[in-house]
């Protein structure tokens, strides 16, 4: 059944064509998803037919980027679930605490929000010195902005709202200079940060962490590549890392379930073996 | 008036949670189709309106997960500040992409994918709300050859959404909120 523009074939052509021309793997993400970001785009950039979207995202490098931009999600926030910030406050920084270093990645980390969230619990945590921060992405557009730090404004007082939610008890905007319509953030805080490129469904790990946060990434992928996943960051986690994902993500149900414990009714996982 | 197969989706807005809990309770305890319920509310109520829905209700009631399968005599809820996508192979995705008509949950984006999963075993059913959420969703819903069904807006308790929907899409039957268990 289709009422839309790009049919399930069309959409099934082009994912071909990503993986043959480019080496991007698209065909393990949720259908439904993808189906709508593509009719979306299809729709924005006014193509008179399919086979002119298809030539193009298969001849135009500078339009495929905004092609892979465009139909992954992008929408993040500073502090999101600030209940899940306390936890990493109250129960996971304290133990990372006790190691001389910490490396942290964030895999699929869009335009920062949530890096910078990170460098400043551990700032108020004491363990910024001490710290770095991998920032990771499919998109290098978004990686871009991130390593910028600069956020529109008017989030500013909705981000401040979930950073004092999430036990902050500074003055938030203390963090950034406004800008005109832009806060930038303080310079400190990306000095600990290093952004680059990954993909999770072709690329192996890079190094070994104490914590992972991959969260509202894995909601686009189907089963299988999930439990790829999964076997990636078991690898590049310590024994006794954390795995850390969206509110309504789980690790339950993958086969490298029985080597981590669960805090409590957090998305946080220990690794255990 | 034949009872629902398939998959039925009910989407709400302002004014829309007395009309649910009243469908919920006209259904006693038959075997119903798997319904799924997605309601615009403030961000951050979480999963209390599960919880309050699973009291009121006898047909079992869950927050959506992701990738859960859809199965009759449950009822999902579609989470607070996520997109709920049904899949071809009859199973859940959320998606944290932007808002909709202001909305997250958006109901045009779940009627749609509901529409090209279900078609014709397809009903939905859009009830009160003060946003033109729904009537996108449904225009999809009729053209895959779904059921539409549309809260009487004389009595809904905000009747800008069902009105807007009836006007801009049209309606297979038009029914009170305690009309509408009967044709689940
Ligand atoms: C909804 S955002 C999540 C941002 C942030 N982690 C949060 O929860 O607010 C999803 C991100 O995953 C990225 N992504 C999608 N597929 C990916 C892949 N195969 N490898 C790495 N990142 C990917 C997207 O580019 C996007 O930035």
């Amino acid at each position: 059944m289709d009422f839309q523009a790009v049919n399930d074939d069309n959409i099934s052509i082009l994912l071909n064509d990503l993986l043959e021309i480019y080496g991007y793997d698209f065909n393990e993400y949720s259908k439904a998803s993808l189906k709508r970001r593509i009719n979306r785009l299809f729709t924005l950039d006014k193509f008179p037919s399919f086979a002119e979207m298809r030539y193009t995202v298969r001849t135009n490098p500078e339009y495929l980027k905004r092609f892979i931009e465009e139909i992954t999600v992008n929408v993040t926030e500073m502090f999101r679930d600030p209940s899940f910030y306390r936890v990493l406050r109250e129960t996971v920084l304290p133990t990372l605490g006790t190691y001389p270093f910490i490396r942290i990645w964030h895999a699929g980390c869009s335009t920062g929000e949530e890096v910078y969230s990170m460098a400043i619990l551990l700032q108020e945590a004491n363990l910024f010195h001490k710290s770095l921060l991998y920032a990771t992405d499919i998109n290098p557009g978004v990686l871009e902005r991130a390593s910028k730090g600069l956020f529109p404004l008017s989030h500013m007082k909705g981000h401040s709202e979930k950073y004092i939610q999430s036990g902050g008890k500074k003055d938030f905007s203390s963090y950034y200079s406004a800008n005109y319509d832009l806060a930038k953030f303080n310079s400190e805080l990306s000095s600990k940060m290093i952004f680059s490129t990954h993909n999770l469904v072709s690329d192996h790990s890079f190094n070994e962490f104490q914590l992972i946060i991959c969260r509202n990434v894995l909601i686009y992928f189907d089963k299988d590549l999930q439990a790829k996943v999964f076997k990636l960051f078991e690898q590049s986690l310590d024994n006794l890392g954390y795995l850390a994902l969206g509110s309504k993500e789980t690790l339950r149900f993958s086969s490298v379930a029985p080597n981590f414990k669960q805090l409590g009714k957090e998305k946080i996982w220990r690794k255990m073996a | 008036m034949s009872a629902a197969k398939g998959l039925v989706i009910i989407g709400g807005s302002a004014g829309s949670l007395d009309a649910i809990i009243q469908l919920l309770a006209g259904l006693k305890n038959r075997h119903v189709p798997p319904i799924i319920i997605v309601l615009h509310r403030k961000t951050g109520d979480d999963s209390t309106l599960a919880e309050l829905l699973s009291i009121k209700s006898p047909v079992p009631v869950k927050e959506a997960d992701e990738k859960d399968p859809i199965r009759s005599d449950t009822i999902y809820i579609a989470p607070a500040d996520y997109h709920l996508l049904v899949e071809q192979d009859h199973t859940i995705s959320l998606d944290y992409s932007e808002k909709i008509n202001y909305s997250r949950p958006s109901i045009d984006i779940s009627f749609q994918t509901a529409a090209e999963a279900y078609g014709k075993s397809l009903t939905a059913i859009l009830l009160s709300g003060a946003n033109a959420d729904g009537t996108e969703g449904l225009k999809a819903v009729k053209a895959c050859g779904g059921r539409v069904i549309i809260q009487n807006p004389a009595t809904a308790e905000v009747a800008y959404m069902p009105q807007h929907a009836l006007e801009k899409a049209g309606a297979d039957l038009v029914l009170n909120a305690n009309e509408i268990p009967m044709v689940i």
